[in-house]
């Protein structure tokens, strides 16, 4: 082709990435790969190929992780971590911006390599991947050197496993990472199968930033390799992203273990245009959305939402942009879809669509290379119930439906198990701002798609996961209290006495669901007797109905979230006010109950309904600084229903020290009392009565902990769940929450101190609350 | 009163090759207007991106950079302007290249686009230029603030016609968008186009001082309305020239026009664009963006002066592997 002919002709030509650093890297290693442990490369084991997607050619072999391999790697992260530990957290900060450096320093060998394993374009790699993981290494440096002054009575963790995916592979290595180290814990990380390279990579590199052997540990392999190191003891935390299926897994396999945990799923994301936006913007970010790393992102905008004036507008100028796109050798500089990561990704991909009977489908009309790829696709004039609407395909396809009110855009784009991220266009910042909150979503962006930064928090809701990366969210994840807890023993009931003393008038003690007292759905009670002897009353045996319904009820009393935070400080300050009226009453009672004098107890009570009344309107979010010309805003926001078994032995104090934060904070609850001395509970719903709280917002259900505990943890209709029982019903409830994924707080058969310090405060609002990060960036 | 010259004829051997109708632009729809959006932060991030999606190298290289060549309104617009001056920039125009550079491409006989003036060089550009089909442009109406009498503004463009002029770039009147009075802008532009009779009429939107994009899509929305063959950004005099934000902007309204009317509007962005590889960056959006038509010069220009120079170094350099200097280069 002579220069004439493209001349006339005004073709792209080829535009390679030179590959060959890596190669040569690969090279020295003689294209085999052991794992990376104790600051030194393992001989390698049995091997698997890992391979280039785009051209189907092995680039080298790498070693299948066995239970013994990630027994040394435990080894020798369990030896290194106290050393890491007691380093300053300046001396922390110096080896991670050694690390951001180096990255810097490699960024090109490090994102050719990136591409090679994993078949994303050059562009991506080099432009945004390694980018951010660099970004994510010098913030946490930063995070490291604040730690002590800014987090005293902290610690960290332990030795932490994290099993990362195959779509952003360095960049996921670095959001595990750079958070744990900074914290002072060690790490074993597994890599996905498909894209280990990059992370070896790092791993020798790391001994150019003096990072002490031990302190990272990469074992590579497959899902069994990652099994394993989530079911080896010597591990205190598992962070996983992946895919939702293997998240409940490991919700189940670390249940009752100790582990601590944090997932970051799947997601179906909504991506809303309504009429007034800036609908070729909006086509861009979409672009960005589903077609960024050929659609294999979790946070990835699949769903489009658009309003139906535009919609046939908007479709067409879409497919006239899909068509424009270049799909092709991922390492060419002037392509925008690269390979699909795997042939079995491509296979579930094409299954996925090809199974597909409802709407139309439209793929870009561009040339599509032979090999690992797939076209960018458009499926329009889906409903609501079309499986492609629901599933994650991740891949490069876009499911498509209208809407015609902000309320009705509202109810689809939650109208899923998920809830990651959720992007709004609209050029009316009332309508933005208003939506943004309604969104079920750990991320919200606003006219952006895709923002990241080691600053704004990152994570999910509903079955998209928990916990946060990024940010001092983020850091929180991989510290722990420094205190040692102390065991917390079994507390019966007092049993029939011998010769029971019986009192003139009978007392009935009901359970209380949506501001009414009800009598339990199975018709049995059982007696409450005085340490002394006395019968004090009887107290309904909850079952599984009742909690149904409780749960109903506190759905109906959701508006209640919607209320200021001035207005539940108010309701706070009530419930405190009745209950000092009646103090004397309750404290007899306490004594009653448990033998001991109540009457510090009621005290403490007031005052833990004072601080959550002062919290309602003071647990404020933040602005994130973030490097765009915009704002990221950090709101909590409520979780929604929150089912808590309170502790036995403060059958007053540690009901409400349940309570207040959660509804302070705007959630409804269902609350399930001391199992030993639940009449105080049933005492307290009078309070209530007369403290102008909404019917549904606190409900009591009375009854038996391990019981109730498997109905609260499985209901698919409650977020989050708390047990300070001290029956030994922590790890049911871990594996039952497996149902919704959703988050929970255990005392692991570990005391807490309800009338001191760790009764209350922050620990109790976190819990309380979902970080949600709305991205606005703004300028005109 | 408003005058209404006669339309003049002009030699249309001179206009560059036209291969599209005309637009006969159309009836003002304010409500068309009134709902264009231009979301800044958006546009910003998609300009952030565009050097980084597209890349040309090797022979693709310099081919697409013989190819901005031919874009080229090679241009002078300065006070000190002589006749002497000028015909050292038609000779400029004529032979944009070194002979043995272009010879050693394969590309002789190149030539840039057209040869940008004022008023009063249009004759002297005209004779320079004979014998080639490089077209005249003329700069008009009061440029570059467009704030002589409207009378004026109209004989102006008349005066150039006359003069041989093939395209004329008038300014609009700014104060006509920063008070949203797009009825006054539609009515001014129809009566330039008028003016212009045979002769390409490229609109300045100087959008450097519109203050917003969402300003310079509606500005470059009414000017289509109005008949305008050419959008163009800058006068080249503004604070800020064109920039890939307000080039993202008016293409879009182009392709929207183009969705609604059939009709094919050319863009010209001038000013600020000195690197070959600025340059890149514009092609590759142009084909993207509107597609090959709109990389001929009848739809797509460069006002630049200082262009020309560097992709002369990059062409050097991509014949012999050393990097150039501008004194190898004849002046223009």
């Amino acid at each position: 082709m002579t220069i004439r002919d493209i001349f006339n002709e005004m073709s792209y030509g080829p535009a390679p990435e030179s590959s060959a650093e890596a190669q040569d890297w690969l090279t020295q290693h003689g294209n085999r790969f052991g794992h990376w442990i104790d600051g030194a490369f393992t001989k390698p084991g049995e091997t698997f190929a890992t391979s280039n997607p785009s051209t189907g050619k092995p680039l080298a072999d790498v070693t299948q992780g066995t239970v013994k391999d990630i027994d040394t790697a435990i080894a020798a992260a369990r030896r290194a971590q106290p050393k890491w530990a007691r380093l300053s957290g300046h001396q922390r900060a110096k080896h991670l911006y050694a690390l951001a450096r180096l990255v810097q320093k490699h960024s090109r060998l490090l994102a050719v390599m990136e591409t090679m394993d994993n078949g994303k374009p050059i562009r991506e790699s080099r432009d945004i991947d390694i980018p951010l993981v660099a970004r994510h290494f010098y913030y946490h440096a930063g995070l490291a050197q604040l730690l002590t002054s800014e987090l005293p009575g902290t610690a960290p963790l332990g030795v932490c496993g994290a099993i990362i995916p195959w779509n952003f592979p360095l960049l996921m290595l670095a959001w595990k990472v750079a958070p744990a180290l900074a914290a002072g814990n060690t790490v074993i990380l597994k890599p996905a199968e498909y894209t280990p390279l990059t992370a070896l990579l790092f791993a020798e590199l790391s001994r150019e930033a003096g990072l002490p052997k031990g302190v990272l540990n990469i074992v590579t392999g497959d899902g069994a390799t990652g099994e394993a190191l989530v079911n080896r003891a010597g591990i205190n935390k598992i962070a996983f992203t992946g895919s939702t299926q293997v998240g409940r897994k490991i919700r189940e396999a670390t249940a009752g273990t100790g582990k601590s945990l944090t997932l970051e799923l799947g997601g179906k994301s909504p991506y809303i245009v309504f009429d007034d936006a800036d609908l070729d913007s909006a086509i861009e970010g979409l672009v960005d959305a589903i077609w960024f790393n050929q659609g294999q992102v979790c946070c990835a905008g699949s769903r489009l939402l658009v309003q139906e004036g535009v919609a046939d507008r908007f479709h067409a100028k879409l497919k006239r942009r899909m068509d424009g796109l270049r799909i092709g050798d991922p390492l060419d500089k002037c392509i925008d879809v690269g390979a699909v990561v795997d042939p079995v990704q491509l296979a579930s991909i094409t299954r996925m669509v090809d199974a597909n009977r409802d709407g139309e489908i439209y793929h870009a009309a561009t040339p599509l290379p032979a090999g690992c790829f797939y076209p960018p696709t458009l499926i329009t004039g889906l409903s609501a119930a079309s499986t492609l609407m629901q599933e994650e395909i991740f891949g490069p396809v876009l499911v498509s439906m209208t809407f015609r009110t902000p309320d009705e855009a509202v109810q689809l784009a939650n109208n899923t198990r998920y809830g990651l991220a959720a992007t709004v266009w609209t050029e009316n910042i009332n309508l933005a701002l208003d939506i943004a909150p309604k969104l079920k979503a750990g991320v919200v962006w606003i006219n952006a798609t895709n923002l990241f930064d080691a600053a704004a928090a990152f994570g999910g809701v509903r079955e998209s996961g928990f916990g946060r990366e990024g940010g001092w969210e983020g850091l929180m994840a991989y510290l722990k209290p420094a205190t040692t807890p102390k065991p917390l023993r079994p507390i019966p009931a007092i049993p029939a006495p011998n010769a029971p003393e019986i009192p003139d008038l009978d007392r009935t003690a009901k359970l209380y669901i949506g501001g009414k007292q009800a009598r339990p759905d199975g018709g049995y009670s059982k007696p409450v007797w005085s340490a002394k002897g006395k019968l004090l009353g009887h107290v309904g045996i909850g079952n599984r109905k009742d909690i149904r319904n409780a749960v109903e009820a506190a759905h109906a009393a959701k508006g209640w979230a919607k209320a200021t935070g001035h207005a539940r400080a108010q309701t706070l300050y009530y419930i405190a006010e009745n209950l000092s009226a009646r103090a004397s009453e309750f404290s007899a009672r306490l004594r009653d109950l448990t033998g001991r004098s109540g009457e510090a107890e009621v005290e403490a009570t007031i005052s833990r309904l004072f601080t959550y009344a002062a919290w309602a309107d003071k647990y404020d979010g933040q602005a994130k600084s973030v490097p765009i010309r915009g704002v990221a805003l950090a709101i909590n926001e409520p979780c929604g229903v929150i089912g808590a078994i309170a502790p036995d032995d403060a059958p007053l104090l540690g009901l409400i020290s349940v309570m207040a934060p959660a509804i302070a904070m705007g959630n409804t609850c269902v609350l399930v009392p001391s199992e030993a001395f639940p009449l105080a509970a049933t005492d307290f719903y009078q309070v209530l009565d007369t403290s102008d709280l909404p019917g549904g917002v606190v409900n009591i259900v009375t009854g038996s902990h391990a019981e109730l505990a498997k109905t609260l943890a499985g209901h698919m209709d409650i977020d989050a769940v708390w047990s300070f029982s001290s029956s030994d019903i922590s790890a049911q409830i871990e594996r039952d929450s497996a149902a919704n994924i959703k988050r929970c707080w255990v005392n692991r058969a570990h005391a807490r101190d309800w009338s001191g310090a760790e009764g209350e405060g922050r620990e109790f609002l976190r819990q309380s609350t979902e970080v949600k990060t709305v991205w606005i960036p703004y300028g005109e | 009163m408003l005058t209404h010259p006669t339309p003049v004829a002009t030699a249309t051997d001179q206009l560059p090759q036209v291969t599209h109708p005309r637009n006969p632009g159309m009836a003002l729809d304010l409500d068309w207007v009134a709902s264009v959006q231009a979301n800044t932060s958006a546009i910003e991030r998609r300009c952030a991106a565009l050097p980084g999606r597209r890349s040309v190298k090797k022979d693709w290289q310099a081919a697409w950079l013989l190819k901005a060549i031919t874009l080229i309104d090679l241009t002078t617009l300065s006070g000190d302007d002589t006749e002497g001056r000028v015909k050292r920039l038609c000779a400029k125009a004529r032979q944009p290249v070194r002979a043995d550079l272009l010879d050693d491409l394969g590309m002789s006989g190149l030539t840039t686009g057209a040869v940008c003036v004022y008023h009063d060089m249009v004759a002297s550009a005209v004779q320079a230029l004979e014998g080639t089909n490089i077209p005249v442009a003329a700069v008009s109406t009061g440029f570059p603030a467009g704030l002589s009498p409207f009378k004026l503004r109209i004989a102006e463009i008349g005066e150039s016609v006359r003069a041989g002029a093939a395209e004329i770039d008038i300014v609009i009147s700014r104060r006509h968008v920063l008070t949203q009075n797009w009825q006054a802008l539609y009515d001014e532009t129809v009566e330039m186009r008028a003016a212009c009779g045979d002769a390409h009429m490229k609109t300045i939107l100087a959008t450097g001082e519109l203050g917003t994009l969402r300003n310079v899509a509606r500005a470059s929305l009414v000017c289509m309305m109005a008949g305008a063959d050419f959008i163009k950004t800058s006068t080249g005099k503004e604070g800020v020239n064109a920039t890939l934000p307000v080039s993202v902007v008016m293409i879009r309204a182009i392709r929207d026009y183009l969705d609604r009317t059939g009709i094919k509007i050319g863009y010209k962005p001038a000013g600020g664009i000195g690197k070959a590889t600025d340059a890149l960056v514009y092609l590759s959006l142009m084909k993207d963006e509107l597609g090959p038509p709109w990389l001929q010069p009848d739809l797509f220009r460069f006002g630049a002066s200082s262009l020309l120079g560097d992709i002369e170094r990059q062409l050097e350099h991509h014949l012999t592997g050393r990097y150039s200097a501008a004194n190898r280069h004849p002046m223009g």
